[in-house]
Formats: C-alpha cells, sequence, structure tokens
C-alpha cells in the first residue's frame, strides 16, 4: 500500500495493486443518444474503501456511477463501450444480466426513495426478494441498526415508511440497500436531499459501514468527500468538442487530491476556483 | 442469462442471489400476457370493424349507395333506406351540441374561474359528475313522464302562434326530436365541462397573471385571453361531445319517436340510426338484419371519424402547453 | 374631498380608481356574470328533477317484492325486478373478469414495459377511441360474434359486450395510475435488482392500486347502466337465471321494456327499477372517487 515516493510526483500515489480491486471500471464512452456525456475514464475501485466522485455539476460523475451497477440500463438511448470488471467478469458482458448485477452491488439514490409499504416491509423487501429463508425480524432489526434507525423507528415499524422524515427515509433507504448485505454499495449524492444533522448521521454510517462493504459516492460537497472518502476521483467537463462531454481528470487518496493535486484543473477545483 | 457468474465472490452472511430460475419465468410469462394484452385492444379494434363491416356485405352490394339515400324502410318489399335516419342523427347531434355546448362550456368558465369559492366549486363539479353517472335509460323514463308533458304546453304555444317557421311547423303529439335533442344535451353536457375544465386548467397560471396584470376585468381576461388560450381544448370537448351524440342510443329510442321521415319541426317524431338499430334489432328477420348492419356501419364510420378527429384535435391542443412550458 | 386641503389653483386631475358601476365593461362584466350563474344553476337542474322522481315515483314502490319477485305479466299487480338485479349482477361480474385482468395486463405495458413502442402508441390511442364508441355498436358487434353463431341470446354474450365497454375505462385509469407511481420508487426496485415483473408485481401495481381500483369501479359503474348492448345480446327473460348461455334479465332493459307499456303497475316498477340501478352506479360512482382520493 505505501509505495514511496521516491521518483516523480504522480507515482507517489500508493500503489492499488490488483488484488484489492473489487471492481476495475474502464470506460471509454459513454452515450445518450448521440450525446457523448463521459469518455476515457479509468477508475479503479478497491475493496473495503469508500471512493468519493467529485466535479462540477454535468461532469458525468452521476452516470458513471449508474453505470457501475447497470442502473443506466433503463434508459433506452443510454450505450455504453468500455469494460466494468466486477471480480474479474465484465459486467456488460452480453451473457450478464443486469438484474443480477443489482442484487449485488446495492444502490442509495439522490431522492430517498422508500417505497409506500410499512417500515418493516420496505427493509424486508430486498430479503423477501432473495427468498430469505431465516429469522426476517432479526436481519431488519440488524439492518435498522446498521443504518442507525433502530432506536427512532422500533415501536413503529408497522408505520409507512413515507411517514418518516427526510433523513429518516434516506437511512430507510440505506437500511433497505444493507439488508441483503450486498458486496458493494453504490451512492448518489445521498445527502443531497438532508440537513446537517441528518448528514452527519449518514456519513458516521458510511465510516462504520465501510468495514463491510465497498462504498462508492458521488458527492458535490468537498468537505463531505475529504471527511468520507479515503480515495478521491475528480471529474469535469470537457467542452472542447463542442458539447459537454465528462472525463476523470485525477484519481488518488483524498488527503493527496485536496492538498497536493497533480493536475491544474484538480487545482482550481479544490481551491474553489471554480464549480 | 447466466447467473451463476458470480458465485465465486465470498458472501459469507450476505443473503444476495440471482433471481431463481422461477423469477425468471415469471418475468418472461408476466412481459408476455403484457404484450398479449396490450395486442387485444388492436385484435378487438379490427375484428369489430370486419365483423360488422363483413355481416354489412351482402346489404352494401344489394343496395349499393342508394342505401344512404333512400327515405323508405319496407321490410315486407325488402327496401331500406338510412337518409331519415342519417338526417335525425345529425340534426338532434347538432341541436344537442349547440344547447350542451353553451351549457357545457359556460360550466366550464364556472367552474375554473373563480366564480366559486374551492369547496362549493368541488361541490358543484361533482353535481355535474353525477349527472354523467345517471343512466341513458333513466333519462328516457325521465323525458316520457317528466319531460315530454312539459314541453307540450311551449310547444303547442309557439306551434299556434309561430307555425310559419319551419321549426315550429308541427305540434308536438308526445315523442318528438325536442325532448330527444334536450335530453341528449343534458347526456353530452357533463363531457363537454370536464373536457373544457382540463383544457382552461393546463393554462399556465402565469397567463392569467398577465391579463390581470393588463388591467382586464375578469370577464376581458375570460374571453379575450382564457377561452382563446384554451380554444383547441374546448374544440376537442365539442367534438368529442358530438361524437357522443351521435351514438347515442336508449334515452333517443325512447323519446325520439322511431318514425321514419325527414322534417325540419323541432317538435316532429324522427329517428336515428342508433335508434334505429335498438328499436329493430331484436324482432329483425334475416334481410333486415343485413340491412341493419349496413345501418351499424354506417354508424360506426361517422362516429369513428368524429372521435378521431377529436382527439386529434385534444393531442395538439395538449402538445401546445407542453411546447410552451 | 379633504375640506382642510387648501386649494391649489391648478386642481391635480387624478384618474378615478373607484369602481364605476355603470361604465360599459362593469356592466357587461356584471351581465355576464348573472347570465353564467343563472346557466350553471339551470344545468343542474336536471339532476335534481331526476333524483326527485326517482325518490318519489320509485321510492313509493320500492319493497321487498319489487326486489325480489318476478316481472309481472301485463295486468297483474306487484311482481318485481328480482331476477333483473341478479341478471345485472351476473353480467357485470362476468364483464369484470373478462375486462379487468386484460386491461391491468395492458395498462402494465402501455404504462411501464414499452410506453413509447408502436404497439403502445396503436393500442393507447385505440382505447381512447374506444370510450368514445357507440355502446349500441359493441352491442351489434357482440350479437354478430356471439349471438349469431351460438344462436342464441345469453348472459355470455351480455357479459362479452359489457366486458368490450369496460376495457378502454379500465386501461386509460389503471396505466394513469401506473405512470403516476413516481420514478424514483421503480428506481428503487430496480436498484435492489428486481427484474422488471417483480418491479411491477412488488412495487408499482401495490401502488397503483388505488388508482387502478377507482378506474376498475368506474368501470363497473358505466357498464352496470348500460342498456343498449344488452339488447341485442342478453335480450330479456321473464325468469330467473338459470344458465349462462340463455337469454338474462337485466334493470336497464327492464326499465325501456315497461317505460313504454300502457299500465301503471309497469311503470311504477320501471322507477323502482331506475331508483335501484342509479344507486348502484352512484355508489360504485362514489366509492371509486373515494377510494381515488387516497394519495401516496
Amino acid at each position: 500500500m505505501n509505495a514511496v515516493a521516491e521518483t516523480a510526483a504522480v507515482e507517489s500515489v500508493p500503489a492499488i495493486t490488483p488484488d484489492n480491486v473489487v471492481m476495475d471500471c474502464e470506460l471509454q464512452k459513454i452515450f445518450y443518444g448521440d450525446f457523448l456525456a463521459v469518455r476515457d475514464s479509468h477508475v479503479p475501485i478497491e475493496k473495503n474503501k469508500i471512493i468519493g466522485f467529485i466535479g462540477p455539476s454535468g461532469c458525468g460523475k452521476s452516470t458513471v456511477l449508474r453505470s457501475l451497477n447497470r442502473m443506466n440500463d433503463l434508459i433506452p438511448i443510454f450505450r455504453f463501450q468500455g469494460k466494468v470488471t466486477y471480480h474479474g467478469q465484465d459486467i456488460y458482458d452480453n451473457k450478464v444480466d443486469p438484474v443480477v448485477v443489482r442484487r449485488y452491488i446495492g444502490m442509495v439514490f439522490q431522492q430517498p426513495n422508500p417505497f409506500s409499504m410499512s417500515i418493516y416491509d420496505n427493509v424486508a423487501f430486498g430479503l423477501r426478494l432473495n427468498r430469505f429463508k431465516g429469522d426476517l425480524d432479526e436481519r431488519v432489526e440488524k439492518a435498522l441498526r446498521g443504518a442507525a434507525l433502530w432506536n427512532e423507528v422500533k415501536d413503529k415499524l408497522k408505520n409507512s415508511g413515507l411517514s418518516l422524515s427526510g433523513g429518516q427515509q434516506q437511512r430507510l433507504c440505506i437500511a433497505r440497500a444493507i439488508a441483503t448485505e450486498p458486496d458493494m454499495l453504490l451512492m448518489d449524492e445521498p445527502c443531497s436531499a438532508l440537513d446537517p444533522i441528518a448528514t452527519r448521521k449518514v456519513e458516521e454510517l458510511m465510516l462504520e459501514l465501510k468495514e463491510k462493504y465497498t462504498i462508492a459516492i458521488v458527492t458535490h460537497n468537498m468537505q463531505q468527500a475529504m471527511r468520507v472518502a479515503d480515495t478521491t476521483a475528480f471529474f469535469a467537463v470537457d467542452i472542447s468538442q463542442g458539447s459537454r462531454t465528462g472525463y476523470m481528470v485525477e484519481m488518488g487518496p483524498t488527503q493527496q487530491i485536496f492538498e497536493q493535486p497533480q493536475q491544474q484543473l484538480t487545482r482550481e477545483y479544490v481551491r474553489g476556483e471554480f464549480s | 442469462m447466466v447467473s451463476h457468474l458470480f458465485d465465486h465472490i465470498d458472501r459469507s452472511g450476505s443473503v444476495t442471489a440471482p433471481p431463481s430460475g422461477g423469477d425468471y419465468a415469471f418475468d418472461r410469462g408476466f412481459r408476455g400476457i403484457a404484450w398479449m394484452s396490450a395486442a387485444i385492444i388492436l385484435a378487438l379494434v379490427a375484428y369489430i370493424i370486419i365483423e360488422i363491416g363483413g355481416k354489412a356485405l351482402p346489404a352494401m352490394t344489394q343496395y349499393g349507395f342508394g342505401f344512404l339515400t333512400s327515405t323508405t324502410w319496407n321490410v315486407q318489399e325488402s327496401q331500406f333506406g338510412i337518409l331519415p335516419e342519417i338526417w335525425g342523427t345529425l340534426y338532434s347531434s347538432l341541436l344537442a351540441l349547440l344547447l350542451g355546448g353553451i351549457f357545457g362550456v359556460v360550466i366550464a368558465i364556472f367552474l375554473t374561474q373563480d366564480f366559486l369559492p374551492a369547496r362549493l366549486a368541488v361541490v358543484f363539479r361533482t353535481i355535474i359528475e353525477l349527472l354523467a353517472a345517471i343512466p341513458s335509460v333513466v333519462f328516457g323514463l325521465w323525458g316520457i313522464y317528466v319531460l315530454i308533458p312539459l314541453l307540450r304546453p311551449v310547444a303547442d304555444w309557439l306551434n299556434g302562434e309561430l307555425d310559419f317557421i319551419p321549426f315550429f311547423s308541427t305540434s308536438l303529439s308526445g315523442p318528438g326530436l325536442a325532448p330527444a335533442a334536450l335530453v341528449l344535451a343534458i347526456m353530452i353536457l357533463p363531457t363537454i365541462a370536464a373536457i373544457s375544465v382540463d383544457a382552461l386548467r393546463q393554462i399556465p397560471y402565469k397567463v392569467k397573471e398577465a391579463a390581470y396584470g393588463m388591467g382586464t376585468t375578469r370577464w376581458e381576461a375570460i374571453l379575450k385571453v382564457m377561452l382563446p388560450t384554451a380554444g383547441s381544448g374546448i374544440l376537442a370537448a365539442l367534438v368529442l361531445g358530438f361524437g357522443r351524440a351521435l351514438g347515442e342510443t336508449m334515452a333517443l329510442a325512447m323519446l325520439i319517436g322511431n318514425s321514419n321521415q325527414i322534417s325540419a319541426s323541432l317538435f316532429a317524431p324522427a329517428n336515428t340510426l342508433a335508434a334505429l338499430l335498438a328499436s329493430s334489432f331484436p324482432e329483425a328477420g334475416e334481410v333486415e338484419v343485413q340491412a341493419l348492419m349496413y345501418a351499424a356501419l354506417a354508424l360506426l364510420a361517422i362516429t369513428l371519424i368524429v372521435n378521431v378527429v377529436g382527439l386529434a384535435v385534444m393531442k395538439f391542443a395538449t402538445r401546445k402547453f407542453e411546447a410552451e412550458r | 374631498m379633504n375640506s382642510s386641503m387648501p386649494v391649489t389653483d391648478a386642481p391635480l386631475r387624478l384618474p378615478s380608481l373607484h369602481r364605476a358601476h355603470f361604465e360599459a365593461r362593469t356592466l357587461q362584466s356584471g351581465i355576464l356574470t348573472a347570465s353564467t350563474w343563472i346557466l350553471a344553476l339551470v344545468a343542474s337542474i336536471p339532476l335534481f328533477s331526476v333524483i326527485y322522481m326517482l325518490l318519489v315515483e320509485g321510492g313509493s314502490r320500492l319493497d321487498w317484492e319489487a326486489l325480489t319477485a318476478l316481472p309481472p305479466s301485463a295486468f297483474e299487480m306487484g311482481g318485481g325486478f328480482g331476477n333483473a338485479i341478479v341478471g345485472t349482477g351476473v353480467m357485470i361480474g362476468l364483464a369484470t373478469l373478462i375486462s379487468v385482468p386484460i386491461g391491468i395486463f395492458s395498462a402494465i405495458y402501455l404504462a411501464i414495459l414499452d410506453p413509447d413502442s408502436k404497439l403502445a402508441h396503436t393500442a393507447r390511442f385505440l382505447a381512447k377511441v374506444l370510450t368514445g364508441f357507440p355502446s349500441v355498436l359493441t352491442g351489434v358487434f357482440v350479437y354478430a360474434a356471439l349471438v349469431v353463431t351460438m344462436k342464441t341470446y345469453s348472459a355470455l354474450a351480455g357479459g362479452v359486450a359489457l366486458a368490450v365497454l369496460m376495457l378502454p375505462t379500465v386501461v386509460l385509469a389503471a396505466e394513469q395510475a401506473m405512470v403516476m407511481v413516481p420514478k424514483k420508487m421503480k428506481d428503487a426496485a430496480f436498484g435492489m435488482g428486481c427484474t422488471r415483473a417483480q418491479v411491477i408485481w412488488k412495487v408499482v401495481l401495490p401502488t397503483g392500486l388505488p388508482g387502478i381500483l377507482t378506474g376498475v369501479m368506474l368501470g363497473i359503474a358505466r357498464a352496470a347502466g348500460e342498456s343498449a348492448p344488452l339488447l341485442f345480446t342478453a335480450l330479456f327473460s321473464n325468469y330467473f337465471l338459470s344458465s349462462l348461455s340463455e337469454p338474462t334479465a337485466s334493470l336497464s332493459i327492464l326499465i325501456f321494456n315497461f317505460s313504454g307499456m300502457p299500465y301503471d303497475n309497469q311503470i311504477e316498477l320501471a322507477w323502482a327499477a331506475s331508483l335501484v340501478l342509479v344507486l348502484i352506479v352512484l355508489v360504485l360512482n362514489i366509492t371509486a372517487r373515494f377510494i381515488g382520493r387516497q394519495k401516496f
């Protein structure tokens, strides 16, 4: 891990060893119809780490995140060129069923999106979906505890998930995502709809969750990336070709990205010179 | 789909699993049934046209276009023509459109342009919608025992004083065009009002603000801004209301008098295509059934055209606002 | 206006901001407003008149005998329309069984599976055309397709005709209800690794259920009041239903038949049957509204 910084600064990035990488994502081109949304970005994602995607709006960071569990397949005009290798298997291979991919790679969305069913049923949803045969109550409680929501809802598990506050709804969605203990968790600006207190709770939660999961998080908020991410990938928009195409500029340990970025663009962005 | 691709991942404690074979079968079956159900709608419409057209074919080859312009309906001599019914259908529907249109649009204005406090508007809207829920036969019954007795003195007076006007040239002996058209107007009023209400509601609030901001009175805003803006939507309402009037059957069969004649008089008995079908079909023999099928095909063609035009206008109206937003 | 104000030499002429009650535009507004009120009130007279007649004429005759007995013959006194209630119920039941599954599945296709396909666009358009389709032609169609081939009027043919009438209402309402299910909920389900059928079955249908039920109820209400299609398909019968393949009585045809008879007994029964029919239709309508109000 701690490759020594002897030569050029670029090589001072701690080596990302292949056996650490749970998902290696080599994007060549992502299109929506004729619009090239993202190009040429290589993002290796390490096991049990939090990787943060930052960058100005329109830089394609959400698009990249949603490509990692093939959520983008729901958009008919979406086209993907490249390779996302997950445990040695390209998830964009023709033989791969996106439904299966999403079972292993859970997702938490920007807007809290509980189902209109009870809190309990929301959390049990994935367990039932995967035909879990064991003690449902126990797993639901475990997931709610894991999402730091148990104490607030343990007396009203039968209430509708929609009756909770925004922050509670988001933690419910996290509980729903982790109830099946998937392998990876993708979080698309999970705190953008939340107040500061709820945000802090979700961040603390992420730090706990990385013991078990690999987490990729898109965030608008650089402070948030600094607080939670081990690795940070910075995306920018390239308008040189006439359209607004996103690409990854630089990626490295969070501290390095924020304190001694290698690229001029990154430097300007983390200093708040453009957004 | 291969679902064991990720089986080598260490998943201690995890319950994630790919969907089972049953899940996949369910998915495929479910989507297949849904596709078929959607296709059934297409098949149904095609089947309706083929079935009615096919059964009408013998009569079509035998009577040709003369069927549409002949005025006799004589079962004994196998002479059939539906000009009086076409006349009666159009006459009664246009009258109903005139009355129902005026009332429907005014009610739509009444409901949308702040004449009533919100809660009362809901009550009134419900009244109009319940009007649409009253079955056709009940309106027929009401027409026979309430409307016709009510109309008769008025009709007799008009006929007595103004019989030189063609509309009043006969007396109302019972069933006739006037009560039929009135009931028809009542029946299409909710349709016209409901679609017009939607058209008026679609107007962005900023348009209304702009009108009032220019210092218009409420009516200037309604007449010069709101109605023209909602114009195509209201037109669609009128066309669809007209379509509904053309096909309305039972109340007309009970009220119009089922008489095979062409008269301009509002009080003379008449007939419509739909009423002809309802009154003759159950007792018709084979030859008459063929003629009736031809009449049904004519009604099908007329209503289909009117409805398609109405829907096209409505689509145009909705598009206009989508583009503006 | 204020006498204590010093009078200046050149009086400032401010435009009056007061209401000018007799100015043309004010007058026009007043007249139009008054006419609108009058027209709106006139338009509600028929409904109240119908309800009044139903309660007075129908209510006075509505008793247990009317609800259960068989229709009287010409000079007979008493009697009722029990068989017509049963017939209407059975045919509506049949129509619901046929149209609801097809309607909901096509709505699933139109709303979720492939909303922009050619099939979906065509089916949606045709469903809208069918809502404005004259019900009498539905009757003629089912007559040609079923009655002629079965060589008899029947409850089955009546049920099929009503199903054809209900179908577009159910399809369009169910589609609307499913489209209204927020996209983020569908996303959540897809994100959990649901197959499309699972997303629909576990999330979209339960969430859209109130709207779908509303559509079904409105479809049933529409079918219950229909008479023209039954005239060609179920006809009428003076006896209780014993098989689905024989002519069957219905409330609406009974009203139609009795309304033209010159006997007071039959006419009274027509009013009573109308009251029952309107009650059924109104209850369905109001229930539909009530269910539809529960929003997620």
